[in-house]
């Protein structure tokens, strides 16, 4: 089921009497293709749990329209969408075992929709047995781990078919090792459905790793939408480039010219076709080369050794930050003697952005 | 281990001493009396040990008149003002404008005197030679007519008492019912209602079973105190309840005491006695249906 946003904003009333109206989805207009897993990314208090909710018609929007597929559903109330909504806290039902928990969506139906209680037990079975928990079926939320109630929520909201299943920080409550499986069982489980699937989170990593399309948000304002890779590669702005990545990308004060980035006094990179001035320069951490000759030289605080990778961490006046954190393979070695480190910047791995307010990306050809 | 226990004891040794003194130490009095026939609190004598304290109260007309009574009032106030206040709660709850206002409109009973409040239900109910009382105004309007509802028939004087007692009890169970709601999370009825849940079956469903700690704490505290329930009848028909027909146990107790027939605390020990067996079966039997029906 294809979804369409159509300028849809949604305006809270300002807590308390002089507070001015919080606007936590602005002017929403994207399409989001069928079948497909998407991540709704951003910082917390961005109005992205907002935007699951308007979707799910648990909230109406102020203005704009919401369509599934070609139908209008700005209106219809949540029950009449066809979504599955998984909850954060999972909201599964306390008193109820997880075979009533999941068959709970279905004894609503009524008329002609009306299934038999076999046919009921039969689907739970079925949703159950897709998310695995199949053998757990009697037991009550409580004697089960954060993992297995996730799944059971999952397998409740699926239970009807939906048209469009939302997960609203569907990981945040797992810890970390149940956290990665999950998520490969959120791909899973979309990948055997086919069903519409928009998730929310807050983890840039959780969103890049399983998302076919990734939007990343800012207070109100979808920021850009994407491949998560393309997003990775071209961040339309300093905001998705700081956003996404670990470790977060590096960001200096920049300067061009002459044809020249200048960070400090080095000129880092020859380019062409941007105008002289001052910008805010970013480079993915994997975007320094360790060269003795380098054109950028940093002061070297330590090396950290991971394995595959090694990470330097060093310091420069114009950094934003205060380190800089570069990922360098293994085969290198840096020399930890000295109290200064050499690099050469690849082009592709650095970003100008405008020193305006929107901070938008300033594009550049290699010299 | 062992050091540690008694280092427990000797923490609650100044609760279990007060707890001796005066809850287990007059309760062994109360069932000694109980048995002691002619006891005479003056002198401390009395004539012989036997059941004569239990035949003769079990005989007397005024205690089966006041356990009849009793019953009555636990039967009918118990689960009507429980069933009311969890409506009026659900009500309270799903409004958003002037929410709190309406919480203390439905709490003021509570603050306000048992006495007064009985003042309030003799103009409503009261005939005198003047007015039949505001009720009878209203009844007369539908042509029927005026009953007297304090001197007046049985089950009128019973229909007055009950009223009175659910108009006292609900704002308590109003207050507990509403916190109790609103701790709820929200999510549950979120998710019920993208499931496209009813609202009947969300208050049967989801609402009932994720109060039902409170609600059957609410029903076990309110059979408690439907059987202990004595002052409520006095505000309403005066201290001489044996002639009105309207007194409770707990009234029969006390009559036995220091009433018009005074002095026979042999014959109040055994009612006392009594009644204390009724409400622990009572309380006995709730937990135990409590047991298969409250969740968690």
């Amino acid at each position: 089921m294809k979804i369409v946003f159509e300028h849809l904003t949604k305006t809270f009333p300002g807590k308390g009497k002089k507070a001015s109206p919080v606007t936590a989805v602005n002017d929403f207009n994207f399409e989001i293709p069928d079948g497909k897993l998407i991540g709704l990314l951003g910082p917390s208090g961005c109005g992205k749990s907002t935007a699951l909710n308007l979707l799910c018609g648990l909230i109406k929007p102020t203005s704009g329209k919401i369509y599934f597929g070609d139908d209008d559903v700005t209106e219809i109330p949540p029950e009449n969408r066809g979504v599955g909504f998984v909850f954060q806290n999972y909201a599964l039902y306390p008193h109820m075992t997880v075979r009533q928990n999941i068959m709970f969506p279905l004894q609503n139906l009524k008329g002609k929709d009306k299934l038999t209680k076999e046919v009921m037990e039969e689907k739970a079975l079925e949703a159950a047995k897709l998310v695995q928990i199949d053998g757990l079926m009697d037991r009550k939320p409580a004697e089960m781990s954060g993992g297995q109630q996730q799944r059971v929520a999952i397998a409740r909201a699926l239970v009807k078919m939906p048209r469009v299943l939302l997960m609203d920080e569907p990981l945040s409550n797992l810890d970390a090792r149940l956290r990665l499986q999950t998520r490969e069982e959120i791909r899973r489980i979309q990948n055997e459905t086919k069903i519409t699937t928009i998730f929310v989170t807050h983890d840039q990593d959780e969103a890049m790793s399983i998302s076919d399309l990734i939007v990343v948000m800012k207070l109100g304002v979808i920021q850009q939408m994407g491949k998560p890779q393309e997003v990775y590669d071209d961040p339309h702005n300093l905001f998705v480039a700081t956003f996404l990545g670990t470790p977060p990308i590096n960001v200096f004060d920049a300067k061009v010219k002459n044809g020249q980035i200048f960070i400090g006094d080095e000129a880092v990179l020859d380019i062409k076709g941007v105008k002289d001035g001052e910008y805010t320069a970013a480079i993915r951490p994997e975007g320094f080369m360790l060269n003795e000759n380098g054109r950028f030289t940093c002061k070297l605080d330590r090396v950290e050794v991971m394995g595959r990778d090694i990470s330097v961490v060093s310091r420069h006046s114009a950094s934003k930050n205060d380190t800089i954190r570069s990922i360098i393979s293994s085969n290198n070695e840096v020399n930890e003697n000295t109290n200064h480190v050499k690099f050469d910047i690849r082009p592709n791995k650095i970003f100008l952005f405008a020193k305006s307010e929107a901070e938008e990306r300033v594009y550049f050809e290699e010299a | 281990m062992e050091r540690s226990n008694n280092k427990a004891w000797i923490y609650l040794l100044p609760a279990l001493l007060f707890l001796v003194a005066f809850m287990v130490y007059p309760l062994v009095d109360v069932f000694i009396y109980s048995f002691e026939e002619g006891y005479n609190s003056a002198s401390q004598t009395y004539n012989g040990i036997g059941l004569y304290n239990y035949k003769y109260v079990l005989r007397d007309p005024y205690f089966l008149q006041a356990v009849k009574n009793t019953f009555i009032l636990v039967a009918v106030t118990v689960p009507i003002s429980t069933a009311l206040a969890l409506v009026i709660s659900v009500a309270l709850n799903s409004i958003e404008k002037l929410r709190n206002m309406f919480q203390t409109i439905y709490f003021l009973p509570y603050v306000t005197n048992t006495l007064a409040v009985g003042l309030v239900f003799m103009i409503l109910f009261k005939q005198t030679p003047y007015t039949d009382g505001f009720i009878n105004m209203i009844l007369s309007l539908f042509g029927i007519a005026p009953i007297d509802f304090i001197g007046g028939p049985y089950w009128a004087k019973m229909l007055v008492l009950s009223i009175y007692t659910i108009w006292v009890v609900l704002p308590f169970k109003i207050l507990i019912l509403t916190s109790a709601l609103a701790s709820v999370n929200k999510d549950y009825y979120n998710a019920a209602k993208v499931d496209g849940t009813s609202r009947w079956r969300t208050f049967t469903r989801i609402t009932v079973p994720m109060i039902s700690p409170t609600l059957f704490y609410l029903i076990i505290t309110g059979f408690i105190g439907a059987f202990k329930a004595y002052s409520d009848a006095v505000a309403l028909f005066g201290t001489d309840l044996n002639a009105a027909e309207m007194n409770t146990i707990v009234g029969y107790v006390y009559d036995m005491l220091y009433g018009n027939s005074g002095g026979y605390p042999s014959f109040a020990s055994s009612a006392a006695i009594i009644l204390f067996a009724i409400v622990l079966t009572i309380t006995c039997i709730n937990l135990i249906i409590s047991k298969k029906n409250v969740h968690y």
